[in-house]
């Protein structure tokens, strides 16, 4: 096979990566402040895909325009549930917070399959399917577009962390929970706002998606479950390590597809989940935590 | 050993029991086929809902990915029979040497390589996964197109190559389902079980009195995978067809585990008390819907998860701890 | 013990259709369930995936089921009641909903387009003594099974790829052109291995011009086919054949694009391709796939008469496989119960085994049945895309049309 396929698919899977590592993202920051494992993540994430689906097919919205609406929307979805559900949780064992995130999906997944119906939905943009050349590489639009964006929201959450005092103080309380209260911080507020950020993130990523992708009520599951994956061999609780992690897996897959059969791709990339699992479970980036 | 069994149970839980046993056993002459194949639901369920218990309530590991072994257990079995003509028992043997060695192999990575809590979910939920693709592209078990089972006659019961009539398969699956919780007793009881609890509640604790963690817990998996194959048998022979795409998935494995987490984990009522529940609430909801003519697809769905959220709330230990405490059935320890 | 099982369930079906009739005032006034009439209507169970991953399909499905009874009445068969229950692509569910309508006192059952979750329906069907008449299934082994109760009016997996194969053929006779080589790509779910494995084994026996370069298989959840279509493209094959669904037709169709590849023709033997949202969600870019599938007969009468009954319900649907033979197999139910003038499920079965309608929708001599209840008359189309309908354009008995060969270029559009 020549050598731009190998490139151009190189290329495609870590742009596609970008994105998915941009819902990663969130919920790496929320397990990694709230230590609540997020399993509701991928049918927040179809929320906000069908949001920016409506504003498309109501208002001619582009979904490149949705994207803070969608993070506002999904910031606010998650800091009320939050508040309400999720803070009581936060002391129960993994199996119980398991089961609230489990019925919360399964009321998303289920209300969005009566409210949309069965069938997979798409935006059509006016340049869905443009492509640039570089050379012999082609790189499609939308990809592109959507790689950018990611990588300008993820650097707006890295700064935001950085650089701003409630990020320094969000950061305290993942590193320290005791000290972080013993200094005065109000750790169910920065709890709250923390799983919004991580939801806002999965808010924006689902916007770019719309992009390129089409949504299903079933939508959910598949994303979480490769969310997982990616938080995993990134690294927890660390966001380059998300973004990392993303691009390595949508290479991974990519190539593996291209390799062998596409249909064993999937098994490619449980195959580093587990060897990952193993022998480097803090992920690629993150810190041995104890 | 009924010593054992029964040591600690107030005499009201026994009187109980025995009556449900009485119950089940008769049931099949007392109610039509509908709600037979719905308490055949149940028990299933039930069983594999305390099977999956033995790795998780004793031994405090969380398994996403159960449907592994069910789905293991079904191939095995199906393959054996459909291929070979081996009946499905002398086929169980097999299964459960396979999924036993399967659940070590887990058990083994994990332990050894100090994975834990929510990353050791993630294994399981990537070793179900794994199998679920490496069968639909397995061409000896049929792929992803199906395994079929030769279908038999009804006329009469076959209990030796599992063939036959609904009630056949009920008795079957509740004297598996009256072992399952014997045997869950007998190790509560025993110094495996004892040293399981030891582990689940504070494992470095236990290390540090001299119990040997590592064995103890892979006796908790392995146990639990051999006896999760006989589900997989149930399943290929009462249904006579496997999808790799059906029987491996994910929400397989998260059926699995609602009725235990729903009805209380850890505790030998909770799994079957669950099931109950959670059953007799999804054919609640089903005929509440047809009776008012409520035909939306989905509604039954949401109501169900809104139940399932509040019971999760409002009864962090389950719904069987709490009941049992109200009707004087609980342990007296 | 059988005796006593058999009593068991007469006795409870005597006692609930006492209740039916109270039950069905209630249900009367529920929407689209209910077809009221004068006399005794057959009761029958309609089994299909509503909710859950098949759940696009099942709704499909049920618009069939909504227009059946308006339809029938016009033909002048008895009445139907229907009832409708939703699997929820789940096997368990199936099975019990399928006991509870028999429990409830169904007399027939329809249903229900996923293969695992009808050879669950029909083992309790065959059990209890109850027809079933399966509108959508492919796998083989279901009427392999010797089965007495139970009946496919749709082609099984060797049905549809020898009509494809055949139809194939006939388009290439009238365009004088033939393909040398041809690239597959198939979804990795049941129908594609199904499909793939048909293939593969009756692929030498039709002695076809071409050479299939290479089979790539693909994940039905998959997001992105870039990697399949690229390395489709590198075999440099002539025509590509698609066994897909609807997601990956349209998906593989962006890629096509995208790439910049148009082969000499796009041949799909399965969904995706000629359904409503691929031809709305392309517009001009859905033109020229060529779909071998079961579907139904621009020429008989009836189906212009369905059709129109549908664009009535449903103004923006199309047609389609899912409609047509779901609408059958109640037309099946209706014609048996009008021969054997009783509901009595044993007598109905005699009746559907006896069965020859020749005026109904799909292609072939009718609709009639083998003594494994498999209807084997039945033929496929090849049918294509063309200015965001539908056209038949072989077999010649049931063409409306004229192919268009070779495909359009895709940059070339508009």
């Amino acid at each position: 096979m020549p050598i731009d396929i190998y490139l151009n698919v190189a290329v495609g899977g870590i742009l596609a990566g970008l994105v998915y590592g941009l819902m990663a993202l969130g919920l790496s920051v929320i397990f990694g402040v709230v230590r609540v494992v997020n399993f509701a993540h991928g049918e927040m994430m179809a929320i906000a895909m069908y949001a920016s689906l409506l504003a498309f097919s109501l208002f001619k919205i582009d979904p490149l325009l949705m994207i803070l609406p969608c993070a506002v929307l999904l910031f606010g979805l998650g800091y009320c549930l939050q508040g309400v559900l999720i803070n009581r949780f936060i002391t129960r064992p993994e199996h119980s917070q398991f089961l609230l995130m489990v019925a919360i999906a399964i009321i998303i997944t289920n209300i969005q399959l009566i409210a949309f119906g069965p069938d997979a939905r798409s935006v059509q943009t006016p340049y869905a399917y443009d492509s640039y050349q570089f050379g012999r590489l082609i790189v499609d639009a939308d990809k592109l577009y959507g790689a950018i964006a990611a990588l300008v929201v993820a650097a707006m959450l890295f700064a935001f962390f950085r650089f701003t005092r409630l990020g320094t103080a969000i950061r305290a309380c993942a590193d320290n929970y005791t000290g972080a209260q013993v200094v005065g911080l109000d750790v169910k507020r920065l709890y709250a706002l923390t799983f919004g950020l991580g939801c806002a993130c999965v808010g924006a990523a689902g916007a770019i998606l719309m992009l390129s992708a089409d949504v299903t009520p079933q939508f959910g599951p598949v994303a979480t479950l490769q969310a997982f994956i990616i938080v995993i061999t990134g690294g927890m609780g660390s966001m380059v390590g998300a973004l990392l992690g993303g691009v390595l897996i949508g290479l991974t897959a990519a190539m593996a597809g291209l390799l062998f059969t596409p249909s064993i791709k999937a098994m490619f990339v449980y195959g580093i989940l587990v060897l990952v699992l193993l022998f480097r479970p803090q992920g690629i980036i993150g810190k041995k935590t104890s | 050993m009924m010593g054992r069994l029964t040591d600690g149970l107030p005499r009201r839980a026994l009187v109980l029991l025995a009556l449900l046993l009485a119950l089940a056993v008769v049931a099949p002459f007392c109610v039509g086929d509908y709600w037979l194949t719905v308490l055949i639901l149940i028990l299933y369920f039930a069983y594999t809902g305390q099977a999956w218990n033995i790795m998780m309530g004793f031994a405090g590991q969380l398994s996403l990915g159960h449907a592994l072994f069910v789905g293991l257990g079904a191939y095995t079995t199906a393959t054996l029979f459909a291929y070979y003509g081996i009946p499905p028992w002398i086929g169980l043997i097999a299964a459960v040497a396979v999924t036993v060695a399967c659940g070590a192999i887990i058990g083994f990575l994990a332990f050894r390589f100090r994975v834990a809590g929510v990353y050791f979910a993630i294994l399981t939920i990537a070793f179900a996964e794994f199998a679920r693709t490496g069968f639909d592209n397995w061409s000896f078990a049929n792929g992803a197109a199906g395994l079929f089972l030769p279908v038999a006659q009804y006329t009469h019961n076959d209990l030796w190559q599992l063939r036959g009539h609904p009630a056949m398969f009920y008795y079957v699956l509740l004297a598996a389902t009256v072992l399952v919780f014997v045997a869950s007793r007998l190790i509560l009881k025993s110094r495996l079980g004892f040293y399981c609890l030891a582990i689940r509640e504070d494992e470095q604790a236990a290390r540090a009195s001299g119990v040997n963690t590592f064995r103890y817990k892979m006796y908790a998996v392995m146990i639990s995978a051999g006896m999760t194959s006989f589900a997989g048998m149930f399943y290929a022979f009462f249904y006579n067809n496997l999808f790799p795409e059906q029987v491996f998935n994910i929400s397989r494995s998260i059926e699995i585990i609602l009725a235990p987490l729903v009805g209380g984990v850890g505790t030998l009522g909770g799994p079957i008390f669950g099931a109950f529940v959670l059953e007799g609430l999804a054919e609640g909801l089903h005929n509440l819907l047809d009776t008012f003519g409520i035909d939306i697809p989905g509604i039954k769905q949401v109501v169900f998860g809104a139940v399932l959220l509040l019971v999760v709330i409002a009864l962090p230990e389950g719904l069987w701890p709490w009941i049992a405490r109200r009707l004087g059935l609980a342990e007296r320890r | 013990m059988k005796k006593k099982y058999q009593s068991k369930a007469a006795v409870t079906r005597r006692s609930f259709s006492a209740g039916l009739g109270a039950a069905s005032v209630v249900a009367g006034t529920a929407p689209f369930n209910i077809v009221r009439a004068q006399g005794a209507a057959l009761k029958v169970g309609v089994l299909l995936p509503r909710s859950g991953y098949q759940a696009g399909i099942g709704q499909d499905c049920q618009r069939g089921v909504d227009i059946a009874g308006g339809l029938l009445k016009e033909l002048g068969y008895p009445a139907l009641q229907i009832v409708n229950a939703d699997t929820e692509t789940n096997v368990d569910v199936a099975r019990s909903r399928a006991e509870k309508l028999i429990a409830d006192g169904a007399q027939l059952l329809v249903g229900a387009f996923d293969s695992g979750q009808t050879s669950a329906i029909a083992q309790v069907s065959e059990q209890k003594g109850i027809p079933l008449v399966i509108n959508i299934a492919a796998a083989p082994p279901i009427t392999e099974q010797g089965y007495k109760f139970v009946f496919r009016n749709f082609p099984t997996g060797p049905m549809i790829l020898r009509d494809a194969f055949l139809n194939q053929k006939a388009i290439f006779e009238l365009t004088g052109s033939a393909p040398k080589t041809a690239v597959m790509m198939h979804v990795n779910d049941t129908y594609g291995m199904a499909i793939k494995g048909g293939v593969g084994a009756m692929f030498p026996k039709f002695d076809m011009p071409y050479k299939i370069a290479e089979q790539i298989s693909y994940d039905p959840a998959a997001r992105d086919l870039s990697v399949e279509v690229a390395k489709a493209k590198a075999t440099g094959a002539e025509v590509l054949i698609a066994v897909s669904r609807l997601n990956d037709a349209i998906l593989t169709t962006r890629e096509l694009v995208k790439q910049r590849w148009s082969p000499m023709a796009i041949l799909s033997i399965g969904p995706g391709w000629y359904e409503d949202q691929y031809l709305k969600t392309l517009g001009k870019l859905s033109d020229g796939p060529i779909s071998l599938v079961p579907w139904y007969d621009p020429n008989k009468p009836l189906s212009g008469k369905l059709g129109a009954a549908l664009a009535k319900a449903h103004p923006d649907v199309g047609l389609s496989t899912n409609h047509v033979y779901t609408f059958e197999a109640l037309l099946i139910a209706a014609d048996a119960y009008k021969r054997a003038g009783s509901a009595d499920p044993k007598a109905l079965a005699e009746a559907i085994r006896t069965t020859n309608i020749t005026n109904n929708v799909s292609p072939g001599p009718g609709i009639m049945f083998d003594a494994k209840g498999q209807n084997d008359k039945l033929l496929c189309s090849a049918i294509q895309n063309r200015g965001g309908k539908l056209v038949t354009v072989a077999p010649k008995t049931a063409a409306n049309a004229k192919v268009e060969w070779p495909l359009k270029p895709y940059d070339k559009r508009a």
